[in-house]
């Protein structure tokens, strides 16, 4: 782990070794002169003395360094003087080429490089909390990154582009998150970024490079294999590729958002109840129009237009697809041309479909199909892919029904992943419900807490995330139903602003919305929404075990041995009677 | 052949017969031991130092070790002569030269070394 920062100072001893050779040589070669010159003559008759070299090394060490004391021990011989004319001009050459070498290697890129890993080596190496490896830190790194500050975990950055690297440095997150700008496809900068750490608490992969991830991912597998990796693949067969050896969590953008587009055909409620759980914090959800049944329209049938097509024909719906390339699919009707073209769109029969994707990876040929075909057929539905996040406002003023933003869909699901692990089974049992179901759901829950995304949290009754609760358990003090916990510490003790939503017991089937007369036991996990002030007081009333004395009963327990002590002898004396 | 090694050899081997010809003689006798000669072997034993400089191997660590080694013990021999010449005012007394001198000796022991370095690194390269 050393290596980085012993390389670094072999690396200005090798550059500096001419200089300081030829530093040495011109301090040497004028002390040696100065002590051969004849002296001046002696006052009392003959020369006086030639210089020792005490008094040259002295002579030389405050001329060559611009001192300069005058001449020293006695006013020099002509001789003297004609050597140090030259000692004065051979030393600054000396000084001047030395300090040459060593500001050009100050400002030289690898020297540079080489400090800058070797501080991010350091400031890892010095991590003594748990932290999150994030290797790209484009949009979705970005997103990722707050999240994760949000939530007070540490992450560790990696990151090709300077100018991202940077923009992270003026970030004002609350932790200093290390940087480095390197290629994170290379295992050496996995480690010293702390993939091997043990505090590390996960990878995350998010580069816009399908190759870059997978090597990411098969790095966090050999090196680090008990370490959960999250990594995002567009192409099918780097999904299969990751797959295979076994990576934990793949995420694709295209095939989350051919699920979600799936959904909202099949259930609109399941499809808006998943929206407004998954949103990141702070938005608002909005009841969005449902795309309608009928004739589909579809341009660019890449990666994306695949997963779209599947989505469509699964829900019974026909497909005509317009593409540059002569015609790959037979199932479906096939225009070759382009999108962004009114004959193409025509001829594809825009007038009488009820929908259009643009899913090709260029935005403005995206926009430009849009609104095209939005011109022609006033009434569409219209699915857009954003490519570039730098289009935002294009995007924005166009009204789109769907706009897919493949970073966006990344972060919700990376933060879905490493923050409520109980989410994802509980969003399977609304995939899968009716739609009358989920449509009660999301009624009573946006009654409840308005359509703000809310927040959404887990809990474990366990000694590390619920000591109260779960000693109390342990102690069978008590029996504590759920509806018993989920009372605010105020006066009145009125009733949690949260639902639960799904209840984890080992060796039970999953409980859907458990009820308030659910008995809890120890190592029980749920799932909760409702609003922020909600969770933090359940985590007080977890936490802390007098308050979850007052939530139980209504009454405030004393605190301290001596007042125990006497609220029992209290207690005895009034039970005496 | 390689410039580069002819002129580490060089070095080496001269910072160690430098060393060695103020080194010999009377141990407390100075007109045995000239000024120039060890202003000589500090100078070529810094810029040996120098030519040492970056080099990663084991070998090279152990090289530069010795001849800072050297260095240290030149350099204090220098400064005695200076102290006893200039600050003390005693001069070149017997027991000063014989301090200079053993120090000297000390170097010299370790540029020895140095060389016996040098030669097994040239002979286990085979080339």
């Amino acid at each position: 782990m050393n290596g980085a920062s012993t390389s670094t100072i072999f690396l200005v001893l090798r550059r500096l070794r001419t200089p300081l050779i030829v530093l040495i040589v011109i301090f040497a070669v004028s002390v040696l002169g100065l002590t051969l010159m004849p002296g001046p003559a002696d006052p009392n008759g003959g020369p006086m003395p030639r210089m020792s070299f005490f008094h040259a090394i002295y002579f030389i060490s405050y001329t060559a360094t611009t001192i300069g004391f005058g001449e020293i021990p006695y006013a020099f011989s002509e001789q003297q003087r004609l050597w140090t004319v030259i000692c004065i001009y051979l030393s600054v050459i000396g000084w001047a080429y030395t300090l040459g070498t060593v500001f050009a290697m100050l400002q030289d890129k690898n020297f540079l490089g080489a400090l800058a890993v070797q501080r991010f080596a350091r400031q890892v190496r010095r991590l003594r909390e748990p932290f999150f490896l994030v290797c790209g830190y484009g949009e979705a790194g970005h997103l990722i990154c707050e999240a994760l500050d949000e939530l007070g975990f540490r992450a560790v950055v990696i990151e090709q582009d300077e100018t991202k690297v940077g923009d992270l440095e003026l970030q004002s997150y609350s932790a200093d998150m290390p940087a480095l700008c390197a290629d994170a496809s290379k295992p050496d900068t996995l480690i010293f970024a702390g993939l091997t750490s043990r505090y590390c608490r996960g990878v995350i992969a998010l580069t816009n490079d399908d190759n870059a991830n997978l090597a990411v991912a098969i790095a966090a597998r050999l090196l680090a294999p008990a370490l959960p990796a999250l990594c995002r693949a567009e192409h099918a067969d780097t999904v299969a590729n990751m797959a295979s050896f076994g990576t934990r969590h793949i995420i694709n953008p295209f095939e989350k958002f051919g699920e979600y587009m799936a959904l909202a055909l099949h259930s609109p409620a399941a499809y808006h109840l998943l929206l407004w759980l998954t949103g990141l914090p702070g938005a608002t959800v909005t009841r969005h129009r449902e795309p309608p049944a009928g004739r589909w329209v579809l341009c660019g049938y890449g990666a994306f237009g695949r997963v779209m097509t599947q989505a469509l024909t699964n829900a019974g719906l026909p497909v005509t697809i317009i593409d540059r390339a002569a015609p790959l699919d037979p199932t479906h009707q096939w225009v070759k041309g382009e999108g962004t073209g009114i004959d193409a769109l025509r001829s594809a029969g825009i007038a009488d479909a009820v929908g259009i994707v643009a899913a090709t990876a260029n935005d403005i040929n995206n926009l430009s199909t849009v609104v095209t075909a939005r011109a022609l057929n006033p009434g569409l539905f219209t699915v857009l892919r954003q490519n570039q996040v730098a289009n935002r406002t294009l995007f924005d003023a166009f009204e789109s029904d769907f706009t897919m933003v493949p970073s966006e869909i990344v972060a919700h699901e990376c933060l879905a992943i490493l923050t409520t692990p109980l989410l994802a089974p509980f969003l399977d049992a609304v995939r899968r419900a009716d739609d009358s179901w989920a449509e009660q759901l999301l009624g009573e829950l946006t009654d409840r807490f308005g359509w703000d995304v809310p927040a959404v949290w887990s809990a474990s009754l366990n000694i590390a995330q619920a000591p109260s609760v779960y000693r109390s358990l342990m102690r069978h003090e008590r029996q504590i139903g759920l509806g018993e916990l989920l009372r605010t510490p105020v006066t009145g003790r009125p009733p949690l602003p949260c639902t639960p939503l799904l209840l984890l017991r080992e060796g039970d089937p999953p409980r859907y919305l458990p009820g308030a007369e659910v008995r809890l036991l120890p190592g029980d996990q749920i799932l909760f929404v409702g609003t922020e002030e909600a969770r933090r007081d359940l985590s007080l009333t977890l936490f802390n075990a007098h308050t979850l004395q007052f939530v139980l009963t209504g009454r405030d327990s004393p605190g301290g041995a001596v007042w125990e002590w006497m609220d029992r002898l209290r207690g005895t004396r009034t039970a005496r009677p | 052949m390689n410039l580069e090694k002819v002129i580490f050899g060089f070095f080496i081997v001269f910072a160690a017969t430098l060393n060695f010809g103020f080194f010999i003689g009377e141990i407390d006798n100075p007109a045995h031991h000239d000024i120039y000669e060890l202003f000589a072997a500090v100078v070529v034993n810094l810029i040996a130092t120098v030519l040492k400089f970056g080099d990663r191997t084991q070998i090279g660590a152990i090289h530069l070790a010795t001849s800072l080694v050297a260095d240290l013990q030149l350099l204090a021999a220098a400064m005695v002569w200076g102290y006893a010449e200039h600050v003390s005012g005693t001069g070149m007394t017997a027991a000063t030269v014989t301090s200079i001198v053993s120090l000297s000796g000390g170097a010299l022991f370790a540029n020895v070394v140095s060389v016996v370095i040098l030669i097994a690194e040239t002979i286990m390269q085979r080339r």
